[in-house]
């Protein structure tokens, strides 16, 4: 059984059939790049397993865990978000906070999550927090933020603030870090940038699912490459495999295209 | 009658304008918040209902509303006196309050739906983003509609008068009539400006310390 588990996901909006039974999986440590056009579900598909999204069938499980079972009845409030934990989540438009600075974006969640509702002691409380400080500037270390600790996100390039809602995002320890196409809405010259900060995640082993449009990013750092056409997986397999050799004719189409207007 | 006579005369009034100001402004605030939540609510009979009594409110002159709140309860043969100050403050709060939930509403309405889901992906509970996420920038973005609301409200109080209450205007008109005099009238014009300019500072003020973010 695969580290991630995700069998027969559909999802319909209205009378538009998003998803229509996707089902992969994928192991620890594995990168997974989704590629596929505008409106093909990639991103539907990310939402649906960061609980922003409730599919209408199927089941998705991590470490053998259920996480999601359309059989079952709705989890409550708190079961959502003590499950939707394993999963972190970088948004294409960053979504930071603008009202915080850098560094309490990133510590804002783990605070609230470890401190509101515990019962602790005030020295307790001053160490969780103390320990929250420090892992929240390793994080900012990490992707090079160092030294913007205590700027507003306002004040940032864009591939500054995705690096920060990068770095938010692996506050809370996720076990799969998702990308909704981290880049898209930067220019040109700052994708280089965010791009980077992924692949050096990369070297510490570290589970992601990248929704992208970057092929020669998909190519080069993805272990596995999903291609989505109209709701369903058309085709799966190693960067070499979907990009150098496509079985389906519609990979190859968007493959052509994709390298056409890159 | 001199011209400090007349100022303390006025002064009086004055107390009894920034009475009415205060109270409505401390009762209305919390108050259109929970109009608002109402008024969103996704139980439909409960948005309905806040949606009418707003229509209502907001579609009738708060002149009517204050006669209707001091009068209205002995027409219906209701036992219940009620003093005249506090009845215009009732009338006041509630027509405030309205006004206020529409802000607040659009407010909330215009907080991109981002803000909420990046809350929701990192684990956050339903207040948690309400209250650490969108409500600092929902204040940021109502200051400037709340300080025209407020402004108005300076200037509205002059209403109470209809049920004779003697505020700020009134008390001029008292002494027109009593005195002859009709310059106190237009000095009552500088009790408002200088009221009004400084509230104007202190929103400037509030809106300045918002502002060390865009956004």
């Amino acid at each position: 059984m695969a580290f991630l588990e995700i069998n027969g996901i559909y999802k319909n909006f209205g009378k538009t059939e998003v998803l229509k039974g996707i089902s992969f999986g994928m192991e620890k440590g594995e990168v997974l790049a989704i590629i596929g056009s505008s409106g093909s579900g990639k991103t539907t598909l990310l939402r649906c397993l960061n609980f922003l999204e409730t599919p209408d069938s199927g089941n998705i499980s991590i470490n053998g865990e259920t996480l999601f079972d359309a059989a079952e009845p709705p989890a409550s409030d708190k079961d959502i978000r003590r499950k939707r934990l394993h999963f972190g989540l970088v948004f294409q438009s960053f979504n930071l906070f603008p009202q915080y600075t850098v560094l309490k974006n990133v510590s804002l969640a783990p605070e609230l999550l470890r401190i509101k509702g515990q019962k602790l002691s005030k020295a307790e409380k001053n160490r969780v927090l103390k320990e929250i400080d420090e892992n929240s500037r390793a994080l900012l270390n990490t992707v090079g933020l160092s030294e913007k600790m205590f700027s507003y996100p306002c004040e940032l390039s864009g591939g500054q603030q995705q690096r920060v809602a990068i770095a938010r995002a692996l506050a809370l320890s996720p076990d799969i870090l998702c990308f909704d196409e981290p880049t898209s809405a930067l220019d040109p010259e700052l994708t280089g940038e965010v791009l980077r900060v992924i692949r050096e995640l990369k070297t510490t082993d570290r589970t992601m699912i990248v929704v992208t449009h970057e092929m020669n990013f998909a190519r080069g750092v993805a272990d596995k490459v999903i291609f989505m056409a109209d709701g369903v997986i058309e085709e799966y397999g190693t960067p070499d495999e979907v990009f150098g050799n496509p079985k389906s004719e519609k990979t190859r189409s968007f493959l052509e295209k994709s390298l056409e207007n890159p | 009658m001199s011209f400090l006579e007349v100022t303390a005369q006025l002064a009086k009034g004055f107390i009894t304008t920034l009475q009415i100001f205060g109270i409505t402004l401390i009762g209305a605030l919390p108050l259109g918040l929970l109009i608002t939540f109402g008024s969103m609510s996704k139980i439909k009979p409960i948005k309905w209902i806040f949606k009418v009594f707003v229509w209502i409110i907001r579609g009738t002159p708060l002149m009517l509303q204050i006669i209707l709140v001091f009068y209205g309860p002995g027409l219906l043969g209701w036992d219940l006196k009620i003093d005249r100050l506090p009845a215009v403050i009732v009338a006041f709060i509630i027509n405030y309050a309205c006004y206020f939930s529409e802000i607040y509403r659009g407010g909330i309405e215009s907080i991109p739906k981002g803000q909420y889901e990046a809350g929701q992906v990192l684990g956050m509970t339903k207040s948690q983003i309400f209250f650490k996420v969108v409500l600092f920038q929902v204040i940021k973005r109502i200051v400037p509609p709340m300080g025209n609301e407020i402004i108005t409200l300076v200037k509205d109080t002059s209403l109470a008068r209809v049920i004779s209450v003697i505020e700020l205007v009134k008390s001029a008109q008292d002494i027109i009539s009593q005195k002859s005099l009709i310059w106190p009238l237009f000095y009552v014009g500088a009790f408002y400006l200088l009221f009004s300019g400084l509230l104007t500072i202190l929103l400037n003020l509030a809106e300045k310390k918002l502002n060390y973010y865009q956004g």
